[in-house]
């Protein structure tokens, strides 16, 4: 699972579209929970976020020093570097509504 | 299993070590005595209590003795305080962490979760902290983990199914990985922690506590379990001082100290003697009590200056007065204390009772005396600082005291007030069956001056006198007299001096009325044999006069018998002649 880097302008993304949106993925090696996680993101960004999104997957069993500095604990984890705020979410993303409101794209209910 | 070994060797063999789970030594003083050793090595070990009884200097200084002292390196995982904060915190107690850091022997890790920051979504683990873990593990070689708090997770992460089951993974992750860990955990009101972390650390459990009682806060240690070895069960009292946590196990103590047969003076020579004449036993713990300004000090400057001049260390605790004070008013009574101090061989220490608590000052004890080695432990007065504690925490400390002085056959002298009159405190009785030999200063009050009187109230292992003594400070030190005791009581002070002055008049106006009585004797000796003399010369003159006088009339016959026998002659007196013939026939035939 490489990092995939797509940088496209959206034309669906309702709003920030100008802004580039750089997502970290933390997933402690390649375990089922990691892809799920992985094709979670994926599909979220390509139906909220089409061209605007960077994913960068780190895999913290080949680079556990890398924890530290976004303070993961939990993986599957999905850091949103950019635009600040740092935003944080834990878990597989199965549920897309938690996913909006931790990615700040939609208020909390 | 395992435990089944150690309990069956154990049944056979108490005290072989071997038979026992390793231990990882602390290096925690004394917190490896009541553990026998340390904390299961390879095992985690739960450190609960309330806020601010010191989980994380406990913790922490198990990881940084660890690293200094046992050559184990060491990881902290810190949830609450930055790397920063600790280091800054845990420098207090001197422990350089930083240095520790630099010198790679500890690894500090900052775990920060902000719950406002972290959404969730579907399913996750923690495999990330053990990733992170697992890293600073290796990164050092570490043998010795702290995790300090856990329980923030629990704050920070809603999911608590997730959370428990990887932290149970976790402990199980940790004994795999073979270090020995020690997790902090806040104290929950009906559990041992909050949330219940003791379900999965079931190895070893220590409690401590932080409880005021009468104003005067006192911390406490307890290991509540401890599986597959002994350990002491009671609360320990424990401090943090400046050199890291004590904890002073008052019940592991044992009464077997040597003893030595060696006596000291006490630098008072009549006091010496009412001690069978050589002093107290070296090693001995000697009471002094009196009421104020009996001279406790004044004795304990002279025990102190006569172990001075043998060459031997003297640490005085004074809790009343300043060194110099002490110093300026033996100067008083002919008592040179400076030289000794300029030698080294005196060290006073002194602080307010008031400054920290009971287990402070004990500890503070510990280490002046740790660090001088003194034969000799002046303690005035030990009453100051029972206002410290409670009289059990007092007559705990005391004892604890005196163990240690013993166990290092150091001679300790105790001086205590007294509210005066004859009753004796509840404390000191308590007290005094602690002590060796319990010496009472009293003042006796009368004649409108008040006077020092000494007695030797107990002396164990010597024969000491029962007498009181009158106890006298002038320019010269001091000095103890026979008090006067007789037909009127016991006598001190000016008036056994006026007992005595009257008793050497009597005694002179008798001597004088024996010799008045003895030159009579001697004249009427004379003159009577003057007189004799007298009668004699008189009896001898007479004597000789009456034979004179005899003498004088045998003649006087003579001449007349003659003279009339002539004049019968001559007037031819035949019946005159005739009688006095017959006469003289009958005086020759009787």
């Amino acid at each position: 699972m490489k990092p995939k880097p797509v940088a496209r302008r959206a034309s669906t993304s309702p709003r920030r579209s100008a802004k580039l949106w750089q997502l970290h993925l933390y997933v402690a090696g390649q375990t089922p929970k990691s892809q799920t996680a992985f094709s979670n993101l994926k599909k979220f960004c390509e139906s909220h976020l089409k061209g605007c999104y960077r994913i960068r997957v780190i895999d913290l069993v080949k680079q556990p020093q890398l924890a530290k500095g976004d303070q993961i604990l939990a993986t599957p984890t999905v850091v949103r570097k950019l635009p600040k705020p740092m935003r944080t979410i834990i878990g597989n993303l199965f549920d897309t509504d938690r996913v909006l409101v931790g990615l700040d794209l939609r208020p909390a209910l | 299993m395992k435990n089944a070994l150690f309990m069956k060797n154990n049944g056979y063999k108490p005290a072989s070590r071997a038979a026992q789970l390793p231990k990882c030594p602390t290096g925690i003083q004394g917190l490896d005595e009541i553990t026998s050793g340390g904390l299961p090595r390879g095992r985690p070990t739960l450190v609960c209590g309330g806020a601010g009884c010191g989980k994380t200097l406990l913790a922490a200084e198990f990881l940084v003795r660890g690293a200094v002292e046992f050559g184990e390196p060491g990881v902290l995982m810190a949830f609450e305080e930055t790397e920063a904060e600790l280091k800054a915190n845990v420098a207090s107690l001197g422990f350089d962490l930083a240095g520790l850091v630099r010198s790679k022997k500890i690894v500090i890790d900052y775990v920060h979760i902000e719950p406002s920051e972290v959404q969730e979504s579907g399913d996750y683990d923690l495999e990330g902290l053990f990733v992170r873990l697992n890293h600073a593990i290796d990164s050092i070689g570490a043998k010795r983990v702290v995790l300090d708090t856990l329980e923030v997770l629990f704050a920070g992460l809603p999911n608590q199914t997730i959370l428990r089951s990887e932290l149970r993974r976790l402990f199980r992750w940790l004994k795999d990985k073979g270090v020995t860990a020690v997790i902090t955990a806040e104290r929950g009101r009906e559990q041992l922690t909050r949330h219940g972390l003791e379900e999965y650390v079931s190895d070893c459990v220590i409690s401590l506590d932080h409880r005021v009682n009468d104003q005067i806060a006192t911390r406490h240690l307890r290991v509540v379990k401890y599986r597959g070895a002994l350990h002491g069960t009671n609360e320990f009292p424990f401090l943090i001082g400046s050199e890291g946590i004590s904890v002073l196990p008052i019940t592991s103590l044992a009464l077997n100290h040597k003893v030595s047969t060696e006596r000291i003076a006490t630098g008072i020579h009549r006091l010496d003697a009412m001690l069978g004449g050589r002093g107290f036993f070296r090693g001995s713990s000697i009471l002094l009590t009196g009421t104020s300004g009996t001279g406790k000090t004044i004795i304990s400057s002279n025990f102190a200056q006569a172990a001075g001049r043998r060459g031997e260390r003297v640490l005085f605790f004074s809790f009343e007065e300043s060194p110099n004070q002490i110093i300026r008013n033996m100067h008083s009574i002919g008592l040179r204390l400076e030289p000794l101090v300029k030698r080294g061989l005196l060290r006073f220490q002194s602080a307010r009772p008031s400054l920290y608590g009971l287990e402070m000052h004990l500890a503070t004890m510990f280490k002046e005396i740790a660090a001088f080695q003194p034969h000799v432990v002046i303690i005035d007065p030990i009453t100051s600082l029972m206002d410290a504690g409670t009289d059990s925490e007092c007559k705990g400390m005391v004892t604890r005291l005196i163990d240690y002085l013993k166990a290092g056959q150091v001679t300790s002298l105790f001086t205590s007030l007294t509210q005066g009159g004859h009753v004796l405190q509840q404390s000191e009785s308590a007290m005094s069956s602690l002590m060796d030999a319990w010496l009472l200063l009293q003042d006796f009050e009368g004649n409108g001056e008040r006077n020092r009187v000494l007695y030797v109230l107990k002396a164990r292992g010597m024969a000491h006198s029962n007498q009181i003594r009158e106890f006298l400070i002038s320019d010269r030190g001091i000095d103890l007299v026979d008090a006067y005791i007789g037909p009127n009581g016991v006598l001190t002070g000016s008036a056994r001096a006026a007992q005595n002055s009257l008793e050497k008049a009597a005694l002179l106006a008798s001597q004088q009325e024996a010799a008045q009585l003895k030159r009579e004797v001697e004249r009427k000796r004379t003159a009577l044999e003057r007189q004799i003399n007298g009668l004699r010369s008189d009896y001898e003159t007479e004597a000789l006069e009456l034979q004179r006088i005899a003498e004088q009339v045998g003649t006087r016959t003579f001449v007349l018998n003659t003279e009339r026998a002539a004049s019968g002659l001559l007037r031819q007196a035949d019946a005159n002649v005739a009688s006095s013939t017959r006469s003289n026939s009958r005086n020759g035939r009787h």
